[in-house]
Formats: C-alpha cells, sequence, structure tokens
C-alpha cells in the first residue's frame, strides 16, 4: 500500500509539472499583450516596452517558464497584474467559499442522484421509473446558467423564501448547491439505477430472498453497498465538472469563489492568476481522483492497490 | 498672470456644449445609504493604477485632486485647489491649495503631496497606464525613462503653493490635472501599503474605504472632514460585487439594491422599459462614446479611399440602432454630440447602396472583394456584425467574421496587416476627458498608428497632426472658440479620407430605484459612471 500511496504522488506531481507547462505554453501563445493590457490605451511604445522589461516578459519562453517554476516551488505564485495583489492571498480569499459551494454540491447530487437511483431501479419500467428517467435527462441537458437564474426566480423573487444571490448564510447555500449538484444527480441516478439493477440480477440476492430476509434489509445491506461502488469513483472525477461549473454557478449566484476569480482573470489576460486557479483546481481534481483511488479498496477489498 | 481663469477656457468650451450646471440641491438632507451591484470584483482603488469604468467613480469619490468637474456637467472647476493661475505663454500652472483640507488618516494636505503623488503616477515602476496623460508636463521625458530624480517641472514653492511648469503649451492640461491619475495621495500611506494600495486607498475624497470584502462587497462610509460642506449627501454605499446582471435586476425590483451598475441587461431592456413603474425609474443621457467601424488602410482593399468611403454608405445605420432597442443615436463623425466640437451641421455619408456599388465599381471592385471583419465576441457585437456583414453583402463585398475575445481583438488591431476591419463594440472610445483632443491622438493619430497602437485604421495624415499639434497649443483661454473650430474642421476633414465608418453614440440608460434622489443630470453624469456618488441623496433620510 504505501509502495502504491508514493507511486500515485510521484504521478500526481508529473502530471502537475505537466499542467503547469501546458498551461504556461498556452498562455504565451496567446496573442494578447498583458503589457498592453496593463499600459492602457494612452500609453506610448515606450511604456508599453518598459513594463514588458519589468515583468521579465521579453525573455525567452523557458527562462520564464523555469523562473516561475522555481517560485512556485517557494510557494510564491506572483502578484496579479492588473489587482497587484499576491495571487497565494487572492485565491487564498476565495478558495473556503469554492470548497464550501463544492462539498455542499457533492452532498445534494449524492442525496439527489441516490434517491432517485434507487428509487427507479425499484420501480423499474413503472410510470415513477420513467418520470425520474426523464427527469434526470433534463437535469444532465438543462444548462446550469438558466437553472440558477430560474430557482432564483421561483424561491427568490416569487416565494422570497431566499435571499436573490449572496454570500454569509446557510440560506444563500442552498440555491447555489441545488444549481451546481444538479448535473450531477442527473448522471448518478442513472448511473445507481443501472447498477441496482445489476446487483438485484445477482445471485446472492436471490439468496438473502430465499433466506426470508425483509426487502428493506436486502436493499440497505445487501444491494446499496454493492450498487454504489462504480458511484464512489466518480466523485473523484466528478470534482473536474465541478471546478468548470462553479465558473457559472458563482457568477449566476455572486458566490465569491475561485470560479469569478478565474474569470475576469481570463477577461483581462492577467496570466499570473489564470496561473495561479488553473494550479489549484488542478491539484484539487488530481487530488480527488488519487483520494477516490485510495478510497476503492477500502470499500471494496477485491479491488488491490498494487 | 491671469487671475484663476479657469472657467473661461478649456471648461467654458465644455460648458457650451455640456449646458447648464446641473440643479444640485445644495440643501438636499445628509443621511441614508445606497446599494449598488456589479458583477466583477472591483480591480483596484489605486488612483495611479485604476483604469476600468467600474473602479473610476469609485475611485472618484474616494480621491480628489486639483481640479474636478461641477457634479453631472463636462465644467471644469476647482477641487482641492483654491486658485488656479495660467502664465500668459501658457506654460506655468500656478495651484494653491485650499485652507485645511485633509486625507483620511487625518493629516493635512501640502504642495509636497501634489508633487509626490505626480511623481508617483509618472514613475515608470508605478506602471500607471495613466502616466501618459502627464507628457506635457516639463521633464516627463527623463523620469518617465526611469532617469532623473522626479518631475523638474514640478516645484513646490510652499506649503500651499506649487507650480507646474510645462514643455509645450496644452489646453488639456486642466483636464488632465482633474483626471483620477491626477489624484493627490499621501505618501506614508503609499508606502505603507506598497503594491497593496489599491486595497488599502487613502484619498481625501468625499467618502473613506470602510470594508473590502474581496468578490463580496466593498463598503464606502461617509468622510467627515470633506472640504466640501453638506457632501456627500449618503451615509454609506455598499457595492454588492458577484452579481450577474440579470439577477441584479432581480435584486433591485425585490427592493435589496438602488443601481444596477453594470446597467439594464439588453435582454431586459425592453422589458422594463415598457413596465411604466419601472420605466418612469430610468434616467436617460448622452455618453462621450462613439462606436465605429475601422477600415485598415494600409491594407489592400481599404488602401483605397473611394472603397472606405463606399463601405460608409453601405451600412444601414438605423437598423443597428434598432437591434440595440434604440439604445444609441446613429453617428457620421468620430465625436459624440455631447462632445465640444461636434459638428451638427455635417451631414456624413448618407446610407445609399446603389452609390456605393457604383462607387466601388469607379474604384476597380465591380464584383465587390472578400475581406474580414474582427469582433469581439461579447452580445450584441456579434448581431452587429451580422447585420454589418449582411449590408456589405448588398454591395458585393463578402465578410468574414472574426468573433474574438477583447483581448485578441486589441492585439489583431494594433498589428498593420492583421484585421482589415474591426467593429469596435466592447472596446469603443469612451472620452477620457470631456475634450475633442481625446479622440484624435491615440485612435486616429500618426501616434496611435504603431505597433501595439489603439489606431487601428492605421491612419496617418502628417498635415492633420500639425493641425492637431496647433489647436492643443491654444492654451489662452481666450482662443477656446477659435480652439473648438480648429477641431471640429479636423474631424470633418478626416471623414473626407473615411478611415472610420461611425456607427452610433451610445446612450445611457440608469436604473434607480424609488429610494434615492437628485437632479437626473447625476445618475448619468458624464464623468462618472453610472452615478455621482458624491451629491445622490435619499429620500428616507429626509
Amino acid at each position: 500500500m504505501s509502495g502504491y500511496l508514493v507511486r500515485r504522488l510521484i504521478e500526481s506531481a508529473l502530471i502537475l509539472l505537466g499542467i503547469t507547462f501546458v498551461t504556461f505554453v498556452l498562455l504565451y501563445m496567446v496573442p494578447a499583450d498583458p503589457a498592453r493590457q496593463i499600459a492602457g490605451r494612452s500609453a506610448t511604445a515606450e511604456t508599453v516596452a518598459n513594463i514588458r522589461d519589468q515583468l521579465g516578459l521579453n525573455d525567452p519562453l523557458f527562462v520564464q517558464y523555469f523562473r516561475y517554476l522555481g517560485n512556485l516551488l517557494q510557494g510564491d505564485m506572483g502578484r496579479s497584474y492588473l489587482q497587484r495583489a499576491e495571487v497565494a492571498d487572492l485565491i487564498a480569499a476565495r478558495l473556503p467559499a469554492s470548497l464550501l459551494l463544492m462539498v455542499s454540491a457533492i452532498v445534494t447530487e449524492l442525496i439527489l442522484g441516490l434517491t432517485i437511483g434507487v428509487v427507479a431501479a425499484l420501480r423499474r419500467n413503472r410510470p415513477a421509473d420513467h418520470t425520474l428517467m426523464i427527469f434526470s435527462f433534463v437535469s444532465i441537458s438543462a444548462p446550469q446558467f438558466v437553472i440558477g437564474i430560474l430557482l432564483l426566480y421561483v424561491f427568490s423573487v416569487q416565494f422570497g423564501w431566499l435571499p436573490i444571490g449572496g454570500y454569509g448564510t446557510f440560506a444563500h447555500l442552498i440555491l447555489p448547491s441545488i444549481t451546481l449538484g444538479f448535473l450531477g444527480a442527473g448522471w448518478y441516478s442513472r448511473m445507481m439505477r443501472s447498477s441496482m439493477i445489476d446487483v438485484l440480477e445477482q445471485d446472492f440476492v436471490r439468496t438473502a430472498r430465499a433466506k426470508g430476509l425483509s426487502r428493506l434489509h436486502i436493499i440497505t445491506r445487501h444491494v446499496m453497498p454493492n450498487a454504489i461502488l462504480p458511484v464512489i469513483a466518480m466523485i473523484g472525477i466528478d470534482i473536474g465538472l465541478f471546478m468548470s461549473g462553479i465558473v457559472v454557478v458563482e457568477s449566476v449566484f455572486g458566490w465569491p469563489g475561485i470560479g469569478q476569480l478565474a474569470w475576469q482573470a481570463i477577461q483581462r489576460v492577467d496570466i499570473p492568476v489564470i496561473m495561479g486557479v488553473t494550479m489549484v483546481s488542478a491539484t484539487a481534481i488530481v487530488l480527488g481522483n488519487l483520494i477516490a483511488d485510495l478510497v476503492a479498496p477500502l470499500i471494496d477489498p477485491r479491488i488491490k492497490t498494487k | 498672470m491671469k487671475r484663476n481663469t479657469f472657467l473661461a477656457g478649456v471648461a467654458g468650451l465644455a460648458l457650451a456644449a455640456g449646458g447648464a450646471f446641473a440643479q444640485v440641491n445644495e440643501d438636499a438632507p445628509q443621511g441614508g445609504e445606497m446599494v449598488v451591484t456589479y458583477q466583477d470584483d472591483v480591480a483596484t482603488l489605486d488612483p495611479a493604477i485604476g483604469y476600468d469604468w467600474q473602479n473610476w467613480s469609485m475611485i472618484k469619490s474616494l480621491f480628489d485632486g486639483l481640479m474636478g468637474y461641477e457634479p453631472g456637467t463636462t465644467t471644469l472647476r476647482n477641487e482641492l485647489a483654491a486658485s488656479h493661475e495660467i502664465s500668459d505663454d501658457g506654460m506655468v500652472h500656478t495651484f494653491v491649495l485650499k485652507d485645511g483640507i485633509k486625507f483620511h488618516n487625518g493629516r493635512e494636505i501640502i504642495a509636497e503631496d501634489v508633487k509626490y503623488s505626480l511623481e508617483r503616477v509618472t514613475d515608470p515602476t508605478t506602471r500607471s497606464p495613466g502616466a501618459g496623460f502627464f507628457g506635457m508636463i516639463d521633464g516627463f521625458d527623463t523620469w518617465n525613462a526611469g532617469e532623473g530624480d522626479g518631475l523638474s517641472g514640478v516645484e513646490v514653492i510652499d506649503d500651499k503653493t506649487v507650480q507646474i511648469t510645462l514643455s509645450r503649451p496644452d489646453a488639456t492640461f486642466t483636464h488632465v490635472m482633474a483626471l483620477n491619475f491626477a489624484s493627490i495621495v499621501p505618501r506614508e500611506a503609499v508606502e505603507a501599503s506598497g503594491e497593496d494600495f489599491g486595497r488599502e486607498p487613502v484619498g481625501s475624497g468625499a467618502f473613506r474605504l470602510a470594508e473590502w470584502t474581496p468578490g463580496q462587497q466593498v463598503v464606502f462610509e461617509r468622510f467627515e472632514d470633506y472640504h466640501r460642506a453638506g457632501v456627500p449627501k449618503l451615509d454609506k454605499v455598499t457595492f454588492d460585487i458577484g452579481l450577474d446582471p440579470t439577477v441584479a435586476l432581480l435584486r433591485l425590483q425585490n427592493g435589496d439594491a438602488d443601481v444596477p451598475g453594470d446597467g439594464i441587461p439588453p435582454a431586459q431592456f425592453l422589458q422594463v422599459m415598457n413596465n411604466p413603474e419601472q420605466a418612469d425609474n430610468v434616467v436617460e443621457g448622452g455618453q462621450l462614446h462613439t462606436g465605429y467601424i475601422t477600415l485598415n488602410t494600409q491594407m489592400a482593399p481599404f488602401d483605397n479611399v473611394n472603397v472606405r468611403k463606399a463601405m460608409n454608405m453601405a451600412i444601414n445605420k438605423d437598423r443597428i440602432v434598432q437591434m440595440i432597442n434604440g439604445r444609441a443615436v446613429p453617428a457620421n463623425q468620430p465625436l459624440p454630440p455631447s462632445m465640444p466640437g461636434y459638428a451638427d451641421d455635417y451631414e456624413g455619408y448618407p446610407f445609399d447602396p446603389e452609390a456605393a456599388r457604383a462607387m466601388l465599381a469607379e474604384a476597380g471592385f465591380p464584383d465587390g472583394f472578400t475581406t474580414e471583419l474582427f469582433v469581439m465576441n461579447v452580445d450584441p457585437n456579434p448581431r452587429i456584425a451580422q447585420a454589418i456583414q449582411q449590408d456589405l453583402s448588398e454591395i458585393g463585398v463578402k465578410v468574414e467574421i472574426r468573433s474574438l475575445a477583447q483581448s485578441n481583438v486589441i492585439a489583431a488591431g494594433g498589428e498593420a496587416d492583421q484585421a482589415p476591419m474591426i467593429w469596435s463594440g466592447g472596446m469603443a472610445w469612451i472620452a477620457d476627458f470631456p475634450d475633442p483632443s481625446n479622440f484624435y491622438g491615440p485612435i486616429l493619430g500618426c501616434a496611435g498608428a504603431v505597433s501595439g497602437g489603439w489606431n487601428w485604421s492605421w491612419y496617418c495624415n502628417k498635415e492633420l497632426d500639425a493641425r492637431a499639434a496647433e489647436a492643443d497649443a491654444m492654451a489662452d483661454p481666450a482662443l477656446a472658440d477659435e480652439r473648438e473650430e480648429a477641431w471640429r474642421s479636423i474631424y470633418v476633414d478626416i471623414m473626407d479620407d473615411a478611415p472610420w465608418v461611425p456607427v452610433f453614440n451610445e446612450q445611457r440608460f440608469t436604473l434607480v430605484s424609488d429610494r434615492m434622489a437628485g437632479d437626473d443630470s447625476l445618475f448619468v453624469d458624464p464623468v462618472h459612471i453610472p452615478v455621482n456618488y458624491d451629491y445622490i441623496y435619499s429620500v428616507e433620510a429626509e
């Protein structure tokens, strides 16, 4: 196990290194000059050249990259070109909000998705199943922007039950979590349904029934623990999906997370911030997958860590 | 020396076009608060660095400079200066500070602060986007190149008096001194905060920063020691950050916000205007803005003036204005109507596809040609590009649309051989200060036709450049009318060369809650966008 862990950690570090390189090269190739953005439209050519020089943008790509990497390894993500603040501070100020939203969206999608999946599987091919599957289809296809605005309109404007966007209390968290978790709930319900159907047809379920165990006991103790395995593996991959969803959901609800920060940085070619947010998201995704892989054998001993 | 002549000068010229003074209600009650919403987080509140339309007005409320504007107008007035004298040759400006004016940290403002602030903004290590505006101050070139030990043209005479010597007479200097970049900042606060001064601003404006939670909220509170008695009217202004404009509108309708800072979202515009109750709360005003198509004069076939003229006659501007729900007026020249120097009697090129086609044929393109139109990829700009594409197809010109992120369009425009045509929407010129020269240099003058410049037509007419320099040298306030006339003829002559197709001038529509009051001009203030935070008052304070 420890050998496996070390190997996976080294792999993860290499992946992250690769991501820094690819992102850096892509940003380098974008035909937009950050110095020009900073200098503004009244600047003379000399001013722009001077800014390029100060930021080291005239150096060759590899010099710039290794300088960035060297600083990064010392925990220095640089300063935002436009806000002039430390990138690490900007991200640190926003990361808790994004993590909170992410965790609460995972809880939401699991509760929604698993419940729907279980009910649909048990009512297979009956009207309840069809209705729930249509619902899951809609939740997978509907754009998050539309769902967010719709929920706001109904629950905040019409009923006045919840605040219209913002951050701070539990009430603020409800609609963004549902919006962000909605997509995953659709996937999970479909996955849970087919997984449940598979397990329900297994021999050990028939044996359990023959032993005279109650239906509830069979489902909660025998079927669900087996059916849930593929779903657990999904959560790790899900974090990647969340990272893209967060940009939209945070902007609809005014949620002060890193998605909002990333969006603005991209608009303004603020390279240090784009790099910083990319690194943080990539680390979250890599860690999520790593944890999912490490947890799987604990739940299902058949999966061996080699 | 002429005594305190600023009002008769460039300002008087602005007054002619800007209309009378706003009816600022000096007796309006103080108290109450206002909530303004924004989608984007505030980038910085450092006056030397902030240069987007969101922080521009916020910085105006936190900081003051020597000069400012009468609320709701384009008329210059003394702000921290008690008096301002200009030498006969227009080269030396002497400012005397008001008595007892203070920074938010309680320290009195002295002349040394003026020198420090101007040197800071022009110091190359500050990397200020506004440094270039101060190019007329003597010693700018060496100091901004990183040589010498300060701006030699700025001299402290005594604690109250500062004398600024120019390297050339320049009629726009007083406007430049009213820009945010010329705000007075306390050295000790800047040095204590370093790069973080934009997060911990200390100025002498009507409001002080009370609270800033990144991505969520910025709160301003009244500065009790403000140098104008009875100002600001409100106790507190709260900026709620991170709200999509559609959500911001819901908040306003629900009574949770007073002004949507990003304006009325285009998709909801008609819905708001068709609702009598809401339409009542919308204030409409002009804007120092022109939306235009640049025709790259160095790329074939736009190097042919007749082709450019044909373009000018082929675009149906009325239809484009209609497409954006009438939120603009059609344009026929570079300057917007509310700018001094606008030629009222200039008729421009008529919309006449027949004549355009004939002119193209005459220019050697009887079958038209194929070209590219660059456009920023945010609504409504791609739709406007399609309308342009359709209009041009009528005269046989086949247009391929390149819809890109803003920074990519700007980068393409800054290269001589990249973008034959650019629709300026979303990046269009909004004047930094209300003076006709501000529409020339960077976007139509030879100085802007360089790699990385903003003259996307790559238009360079040396004769007009000389006339522009001559007009700006008319620093004597007595020549104000003559100067305005000189600029008017420059812009009319530019249209003879047709480097642009001027399309429209955007109008501003500010939606305000019932809780806010003040003269309409304060809600469409030409230098404060979206509103003039200092003079608006709350009806609940009465």
